[in-house]
């Protein structure tokens, strides 16, 4: 009997055994889909170079598609990058690429997030191996393709932009050329600008009805162009105010801004020969909040009885608000920046509008100056250039040359 | 003396700052990142000036104009409130005076100044649309098709969207375009007369 039993445990442990090997060499044997399918091959044609025009830390990796891309089953449909700074060193896997894209930008400048190393970052100089692979649909790998390395190099000139380089110095060329002819003495001529002539009839309006004028520099900050335009214009209509005894009011949305506005309207004062009128208090700061300073604008609007308004700078939703309570309060409107959103509410709610280019301009024919009249002649001759290139691009283009568009072709990235 | 230390330090930064532009390198980036952590830094410092010449022009006024008497004071008590229930860490929670001033009190009024662009936009328009000469009345009718586009208007519709993708897309932007091209050049030239030393008026007198 215990034999009988020990026979039937045998058995048993045989069975169950049998079961399990079983079981192991089936899965073994047919794994998933993966493994039972066709091995990819890997991408072709792979070239590792140092990533142009940048800060030296990256690499660029370029391939050709694999040929299995193509065919009709288990498609390639990806591509696995891996990195090492050995050539025969442990590679990891640092990027995957779907199937139409065939670079890959590898690197970093951050070294250390905190106190943990960037995986991405690469120093300039070293040299990095990559090894690629293909990828199919059911996550069969190729092969790796031979490992590749390169090392990273800071570039001192980003070629992609070269063409406004020239472009900047041609420019600079021809505004020294227009300002050693107006030093010479020869009389420009510029094309008249309406805002500018109405500029001192606005002052003189003011001057009669004897009410202080209101100077608006936007809501920009003191490092933008458009605001350093608008203290070159404070500039000459604050001298103008100190030689008819009015005052302006010039209030900012930041200190710096109020810093500089002093600065000017107090040199003009002092300019003109009349230091004794410059009071700070009317340049003041006052807050750098935008809905809060079109308030305080707009009141002291109302409660100034302000004859004559000057907004020029730059200006985004606040110079509606702005210009139609100067129109209710019926003050003369003369409004100037180079924003394109706000210069259709300009025009509708001011009387003069100085667009774009002429708030820039606007400086040099108040002053007079021939120093400042050399750039503003550059300005028309530069623009004079843009359309002949503009045009000869548009021919060229409508039959078929691409040589102007390739010219000035600019990539910043 | 006095212009000519500024004048040489905006020639010398000015023209770093150009040709760094045009230079990827890490040191350029090192030299671009440091400019701005200057301006950063001025900023902080000038914010003071800021405060101390906002207090000062509202004292005046408290003491001096009995028509804004009640503005300074507010203008002042105002100020007053946010510095010292603004001046904890745990102000800057939610829930905290500060920010239920800043969220109940600061917003609304912005968002209440704000709206009324929507009138002024219409009482602008009006004045703007009115057909006093042929440039004008061009400019109304155009404005009158783009603002169709908004109104369904059945089979109409169709056509005047194509007729409104013309106006902004060849016109619209051809104009905008030469606008933009316009400023561009300005600003270099006014960038170049401010680096050059010509435009100088807005520095300080000798």
């Amino acid at each position: 009997m215990n034999r009988l039993k020990l026979i039937l445990l045998i058995l048993m442990l045989a069975l169950w055994s049998g079961i399990f090997i079983g079981r192991v060499s089936a899965q073994e044997a047919s794994p998933p889909d993966s493994a039972s399918a066709v091995k990819p091959a890997p991408p072709i044609n792979v070239t590792v170079v140092d990533n142009p025009n940048d800060n030296g830390h990256f690499l660029l990796i370029k391939w050709d598609p694999s040929p299995d891309e193509k065919r009709s089953t288990d498609k390639v449909i990806g591509y696995e990058i891996y990195r090492s700074d050995k050539k025969d060193g442990k590679y990891k896997k640092i990027g995957i690429t779907a199937v139409g894209i065939y670079e890959y930008k590898d690197g970093s400048d951050i070294e250390m997030y905190g106190e943990n190393p960037n995986p991405r970052y690469i120093s300039i100089g070293s040299i990095y191996y990559y090894k690629l692979r293909s990828i199919t649909e059911s996550g069969a790998t190729s092969d790796f393709t031979s490992p590749l390395g390169a090392a990273p190099k800071e570039n001192w000139f980003h070629t992609g932009k070269t063409s406004y380089f020239i472009a900047i110095l041609l420019y600079f060329a021809i505004v020294l050329y227009y300002i050693k002819v107006a030093k010479s003495g020869k009389k420009l001529y510029i094309r008249p600008l309406g805002g500018i002539e109405a500029i001192d009839n606005a002052i003189g309006r003011a001057t009669e009805m004897g009410r202080p004028i209101l100077f608006v520099l936007g809501t920009g900050t003191a490092s933008d162009i458009a605001t350093i335009a608008g203290y070159t214009i404070l500039a000459r209509v604050a001298r103008k105010t100190a030689e008819y005894q009015i005052p302006v009011l010039v209030p900012v949305n930041d200190p710096v801004m109020m810093s500089v506005a002093q600065e000017t309207v107090r040199t003009a004062y002092i300019e003109a020969g009349r230091p004794d009128l410059y009071d700070e208090k009317n340049i003041p700061f006052v807050t750098a909040m935008q809905f809060p300073y079109v308030a305080a604008v707009t009141g002291m609007m109302i409660r100034e009885k302000t004859a004559t308004n000057f907004y020029m700078g730059l200006f985004y939703a606040e110079s509606l608000l702005l210009a139609e309570t100067g129109t209710m309060t019926g003050a003369i409107q003369i409004s100037g920046t180079d924003q394109t959103a706000q210069l259709p509410f300009f025009i509708a709610a001011t009387d003069f509008t100085l667009i774009g280019e002429e708030l820039y301009a606007a400086s040099a024919y108040l002053s007079g100056e021939p120093l400042l009249m050399g750039p503003l002649k550059a300005q028309d001759f530069m623009k004079a250039i843009l359309i002949i290139l503009i045009i000869s691009g548009v021919i060229s283009l409508s039959f078929g040359w691409n040589i102007i568009a390739d010219i000035f072709k600019v990539n910043i990235t | 003396m006095k212009r000519t230390l500024p004048l040489f330090l905006v020639f010398t930064s000015g023209m770093i700052m150009l040709l760094q532009h045009f230079v990827p390198s890490e040191e350029s980036e090192f030299i671009y990142k440091y400019a701005n952590d200057w301006l950063i830094t001025v900023g902080v410092y000038a914010i003071m000036l800021g405060i101390w010449s906002l207090i000062r022009v509202t004292v005046a006024k408290a003491r001096y104009e009995s028509g804004e008497r009640f503005y300074a004071i507010v203008t002042l008590f105002g100020m007053a409130i946010m510095i010292f229930s603004g001046i904890t860490v745990e102000s800057q929670r939610a829930g905290s005076l500060f920010m239920n001033i800043f969220a109940y009190v600061l917003i609304p009024i912005q968002a209440t100044i704000f709206s009324l662009l929507a009138f002024y936009v219409a009482s602008a328009a009006y004045r703007a649309f009115r057909a006093r000469s042929v440039l004008a009345t061009l400019l109304l009718i155009t404005a009158f098709v783009v603002m169709l586009r908004m109104i369904p208007l059945g089979p109409v519709s169709v056509w005047n969207q194509y007729l409104v993708g013309w106006i902004l897309s060849v016109p619209n932007l051809a104009a905008k375009r030469a606008i933009i091209m316009g400023v561009g050049l300005g600003m270099i030239a006014t960038s170049m007369k401010i680096i050059l030393g010509i435009e100088r008026s807005y520095l300080g007198s000798d």
